[in-house]
């Protein structure tokens, strides 16, 4: 048994989560049709390679990864793109992205698959191997994994497989490792390889005991030495940098990556996605998605990527006092605006909301400084001064207070006495700062291009100058030697 | 008494001959505060000020001879980095420079357009691109806004188009919440 570390604060939670582990798995019908974005991934979105009327196959490559974080995109079932335009995606701003809309041809048609043997291969090979196969982390950020992998000159002591899964009412990685362990060991020996790590950290919290066993089992059966570790259940123990803090005991510094300490870590829904594009040659075409909350019937569907969330929720029955959705946890996740929005990588769960489940919070009080925030936040921050400077809009003092190594969990808000909605304020500044860089970016480009301009403009101006005094000169010099002649002649 | 004096008097001629040094060798270029007023205005070199571009401006305001309320594209915020650099106090823009306007970038209708030259002439970071008797068309990532290019266009054929907003350049909003309806 080894020792495990902790991390400042964090919180308990009524984790909610039996109600969608009660039945298995169940696979998603094909609707009659996907919308597909392109920008699914962190990073640069997708660059379309198909044309409204293609026909394209199960597999086939839609978008192509453009710039260094960016990743593919893939056709989720066989069928003809009947259009390529704006659609409603699931984002914060309710604003619409690039989607492919994919009417299915129900034949299910594969387009060549080519498995690979890894060991065959080098590192920077299965990471191109994987950006197109559109691997990007399945635990909500959607990192694109091949970037993860590309750790330079840096040695990596240690692979952590995050399964923790802290939120609550999510299940999709704990019934992914009840079902499937024998692949996500799989897949995790294949990221052990890429990366070459000595040991492999498998950290799943205590609240999923049978879990645990599946991946015991599956780790015993491969014959690898990985650890499968049950960590206590705290909010948020999910986290990458808390997660590595836990079992490790290492703390990524401020600004650093886990690589700088000698870790990585990836979603085990990461590493059974990597096993199917590695050992299947299976692009990233569905995940699990947990449907919860106010239905009939909580469950876990495999659904394809570009799967209509309206059209999934109604396979769980959503009950008639419903108010609005959650995609993701209660924690971070996000309200959507609107349900008539695709499932993409990022989907682990859709909460249907009410007023019973998620009453609606107490007005905002001003904050005492209680300091309760202080007490249970895992960046150990100070949020209770964040909350003032991001409030009066003093963006150098925030980031002097290390806003930007907050992770944004919520677990201070969850805490706070006055119900301020601390993490609203933080994102507002942090995506403040960030549109501020850029306009000083662009600004200072303008201000060089403007001096260039009138750079050049004064030399042209001068060397025009120097020309006419050159010709004027030699007009001179040519009547003056005429004017000699003439004399001469005289 | 005597020695005190000579040891004061030497102190004073080596600590000089220091600073008279330092006055020559560090001497500072141009006015520093100049810069740090460039710094805070959004180059947009678009003359709304009644300046000639930016650093003009800057100068002026530096020398005394500019108000700080003059810029529309620093916006209200740009008046208040100013006052808070300056040590004045905040003043709202000046009755007679244009209202703050979002940002918005020009676009030249290329079927209308002649090949004339005349925006290029005009645009103040060469941000068109195109030759006498060719069609012209604007480097969108550089253009700024300015709106100077418009003017001069002999057949109309430059709109300025307003940037929607989009989920790459989306910013998380201040927070506001809805008062509970009154009774």
């Amino acid at each position: 048994m080894m020792k495990l570390h902790h991390f400042h604060g964090g919180i308990h939670l009524p984790d909610h989560k039996s109600q969608s582990t009660q039945s298995v798995i169940a696979q998603a019908p094909l609707f009659s049709q996907l919308i597909i974005p392109f920008h699914q991934h962190a990073g640069e979105t997708a660059k379309p390679i198909v044309q409204v009327g293609d026909h394209v196959l199960k597999g086939q490559l839609i978008g192509m990864p453009d710039g260094f974080i960016s990743s593919a995109v893939h056709a989720s079932t066989s069928g003809t793109i009947t259009a390529i335009g704006l659609h409603p995606v699931a984002h914060h701003s309710g604003l619409p992205n690039l989607c492919a809309t994919l009417i299915p041809d129900g034949q299910e048609q594969w387009c060549q698959r080519e498995p690979v043997d890894y060991h065959s291969l080098s590192p920077e090979e299965l990471q191109q191997l994987l950006r197109m196969a559109g691997i990007v982390g399945l635990g909500g950020a959607t990192f694109p994994s091949d970037i993860k992998l590309r750790i330079g000159k840096q040695k990596v002591n240690t692979l952590i497989l995050n399964a923790a899964e802290c939120e609550p009412y999510i299940t999709c990685d704990d019934m992914l490792m009840r079902e499937r362990a024998v692949e996500i060991v799989q897949g995790a020996e294949m990221l052990r390889f890429i990366v070459d790590a000595e040991q492999v950290l498998i950290g799943i919290e205590d609240n999923k005991p049978e879990a645990i066993v599946a991946m015991r089992q599956a780790v015993a059966k491969s014959g690898a030495s990985f650890e499968v570790v049950a960590i206590p259940s705290i909010y948020p123990g999910g986290s990458a940098k808390q997660l590595i803090r836990v079992l490790t005991g290492l703390e990524v510094p401020s600004g650093k990556l886990p690589t700088d300490v000698g870790v990585q870590s990836f979603n085990v829904a990461t590493s059974y996605s990597v096993y199917r594009a590695l050992a299947h040659g299976e692009p990233l075409l569905s995940r699990i998605v947990t449907v919860t909350g106010n239905v009939q019937q909580a469950k876990n569907y495999e659904a394809l990527i570009g799967t209509p969330m309206n059209e999934l929720v109604e396979l769980s029955e959503t009950l008639p006092d419903s108010n609005g959705y959650i995609m993701g946890g209660p924690m971070m996740g996000l309200p959507l605006p609107d349900i008539h929005v695709p499932v993409v990588k990022a989907t682990n769960c859709v909460i249907i909301a009410s007023k019973k489940i998620f009453p609606p919070p107490p007005p905002a009080l001003p904050c005492i400084r209680c300091t309760r925030c202080v007490e249970v936040c895992p960046a150990e921050l100070q949020p209770q001064d964040l909350y003032w400077f991001a409030k009066s809009r003093d963006f150098g003092k925030a980031q002097a207070f290390s806003l930007f190594d907050c992770i944004e969990c919520g677990a201070c808000s969850y805490v706070c006495p006055s119900h301020i909605p601390l993490v609203q304020y933080y994102r507002f500044a942090k995506s403040e700062i960030h549109s501020r860089e850029k306009e000083k970016k662009a600004a200072d480009i303008a201000r060089e291009r403007h001096e260039f301009r009138q750079h050049r403009i004064e030399r042209e101006k001068l060397e025009k100058a120097e020309k006419l005094a050159a010709r004027a000169k030699a007009a001179q010099a040519l009547k003056s030697a005429k004017a000699d002649n003439a004399e001469l002649n005289k | 008494m005597l020695s005190a004096l000579l040891a004061m008097a030497a102190v004073t001629i080596v600590l000089g001959a220091i600073l008279g040094f330092a006055a020559i060798k560090f001497r500072v270029e141009g006015n520093p505060l100049v810069e740090k007023i460039d710094a805070i205005l959004p180059q947009t070199q678009c003359g709304q000020c009644s300046f000639p571009g930016c650093k003009p401006y800057a100068t002026a305001i530096a020398a005394g001879e500019a108000d700080i309320n003059r810029c529309p594209p620093g916006g209200e915020e740009g008046i208040h980095k100013l006052a808070d650099l300056l040590g004045v106090d905040f003043k709202p823009f000046d009755s007679d420079t244009a209202a703050p306007k979002d940002k918005s970038i020009a676009f030249i209708d290329e079927s209308t357009c002649i090949g004339c030259t005349l925006c290029i002439q005009a645009c103040p970071v060469d941000a068109i691109a195109g030759a006498a008797k060719q069609m012209h068309t604007i480097v969108a990532s550089e253009c700024t806004g300015c709106e100077l290019c418009v003017a001069p266009c002999p057949v109309d054929c430059i709109s300025m188009i307003l940037i929607e907003e989009e989920i790459a350049t989306w910013k998380w909003k201040y927070p506001t919440f809805a008062l509970p309806p009154t009774q």
